[in-house]
């Protein structure tokens, strides 16, 4: 029977192959669904969902925001910095005065770990994790694990460095799951400041040298320094860490073979990634845009095909 | 469980004969036609008809689509089998042409309907026909019709007409098979 094998996408580690299988299977009909002249299928009628972002963001509220209106269904929006969070409400009855107006899907970002894992026991709604602290981003990981399998056919066998500010990244622990459980191989590369300890346990490779890593790889995912999240200084300043760990043009051409370069996004341009590598034919970060949106329409779908009348 | 034959594949030729030449009636050369089967059983018979034309009776340049109506379908979570998506292959524009919407079994109306509401995606028909092999024809939960029909079934509810192509199994056939 073709459904996932959770009820809510609290983050990849709780998936199995077949899950991103279907995930993907659906996606590309999505797809074919946002290339047509009209853009929209009237699945998700009589659905209602939240978008909670209780941090900010820009492309995965978007993102999360055109699938759904592709799919047809309601939409509420919240965000925390203009509501009664602020006052002192807790997270359980911010969302259960949220569901009390009927809706069925919640899709949370939130600073704290867990906060998805949290709600899903708490409260009778579909959650979706748009992202938790420094914990889990499920569907950024699979937009990502989408775009690669569009641009090299498949995932087995693979490799993959994820470049840069791996210890405050939700992406990177979403890709690493991922990926590994699609019979990729990984590294993870930057400071080692920015590794966390024991992420060999996780099956992945650690490597120092950037130009050793992309010599290595068929693929770069480029983290954003996240600045934000760091309360101690993680490195002497930005233009060291530019020049040892960011990707300019001149490093991608002494290669002698052509990587493909991701990027989840916002692009600290000139920092971790300069324009022109960004910008060139090597770089598949605007398809990974596109691909969100089909793969978001995939989970909320697939998930909404669980509620029952 | 009973099985009786409704129609053999010599039968089933001949029929899809007769459809080619009455769609030639109406679509003369076809230039400002598309045949859409519906995904994924009314595909079978728009390939068959399409060859037909093509091959038999020389038509050129037939603009064949293949169109998936699972997202407009009226039954999404109302089933305990999921639905199955399978692909649209559309690759000329629908605006302003002549559809005919083909599938092989007319039953309740419905998968017609989503048909409808799916193939405006595309852009606007200046008009829309129906093509079905079975029409079964006191079934009907809509106010749908065919333009074209193979043949008329009039089978009760617990009667299944089931439709074998010579793509997908052994050889053309169409059973009557009691539940």
């Amino acid at each position: 029977m073709k459904q996932l094998s959770v009820e809510h996408l609290l983050g990849i580690k709780y998936l199995n192959k077949n899950d991103i299988d279907l995930i993907f299977e659906t996606a590309n009909h999505f797809k074919e669904v946002i290339n047509r002249p009209i853009k929209k299928v009237p699945s998700l009628r009589d659905i209602t969902i939240a978008n909670l972002f209780f941090e900010n963001s820009t492309r995965t509220k978007l993102s999360f925001e055109l699938a759904e209106k592709r799919l047809s269904s309601d939409i509420i929006n919240f965000s925390a910095s203009q509501s009664s969070v602020k006052k002192g409400e807790t997270l359980i009855d911010t969302v259960n005065n949220i569901l009390a107006m009927k809706v069925d899907i919640v899709v949370m970002r939130h600073p704290n770990v867990g906060a998805g894992v949290f709600l899903s026991k708490h409260v009778d709604a579909k959650i979706i994790n748009a992202g938790d602290g420094t914990h889990e981003h499920p569907t950024q990981a699979l937009l990502d694990s989408y775009s690669i399998k569009e641009k090299l056919g498949s995932l087995k066998g693979k490799k993959i460095v994820i470049v840069g500010d791996v210890l405050h990244s939700r992406v990177a622990l979403s890709n690493i799951f991922a990926l590994k459980l699609q019979g990729a191989e990984v590294k993870v590369c930057g400071p080692t400041t920015l590794i966390p300890k024991h992420i060999e346990s996780l099956g992945v490779k650690v490597e120092t040298n950037i130009k050793k890593a992309l010599e290595w790889c068929d693929v770069a995912n480029v983290l954003r320094v996240q600045h934000e999240r760091m309360d101690i200084k993680y490195f002497p300043s930005t233009r060291e860490y530019t020049q040892l760990f960011g990707i300019n043009n001149e490093i991608l051409d002494n290669l002698g073979k052509k990587i493909t370069i991701m990027h989840p996004g916002p692009i600290n341009r000139g920092v971790e990634i300069t324009s022109d590598v960004a910008d060139s034919d090597q770089s598949i970060i605007l398809n990974q845009v596109e691909n969100g949106v089909a793969v978001r329409m995939a989970v909320i779908y697939l998930l909404a095909q669980q509620i029952k009348r | 469980m009973s099985k009786k034959v409704l129609l053999n594949s010599k039968e089933i030729e001949i029929i899809l004969h007769r459809l080619a030449c009455q769609l030639i009636e109406n679509h003369n050369d076809f230039s400002n036609t598309a045949l859409i089967g519906l995904q994924p059983r009314g595909s079978f018979l728009a390939k068959r008809l399409a060859s037909i034309l093509t091959n038999d009776y020389h038509v050129k340049n037939i603009h064949l689509g293949l169109l998936d109506i699972t997202f407009y379908r009226d039954d999404f979570r109302r089933r305990d089998e999921p639905l199955e998506a399978t692909d649209t292959q559309i690759d000329f524009l629908i605006e302003n042409k002549n559809v005919v919407l083909i599938d092989d079994v007319l039953f309740s109306g419905r998968s017609v309907r989503a048909g409808l509401t799916a193939i405006q995606s595309y852009g606007r028909p200046k008009n829309i026909e129906l093509l079905v092999l079975i029409d079964r024809r006191f079934s009907r939960h809509l106010p749908i019709q065919p333009n074209y029909k193979g043949r008329q079934v009039d089978a009760i509810d617990k009667e299944k007409v089931i439709v074998h192509w010579k793509e997908s199994h052994t050889k053309d056939g169409i059973y009557l098979e009691n539940k």
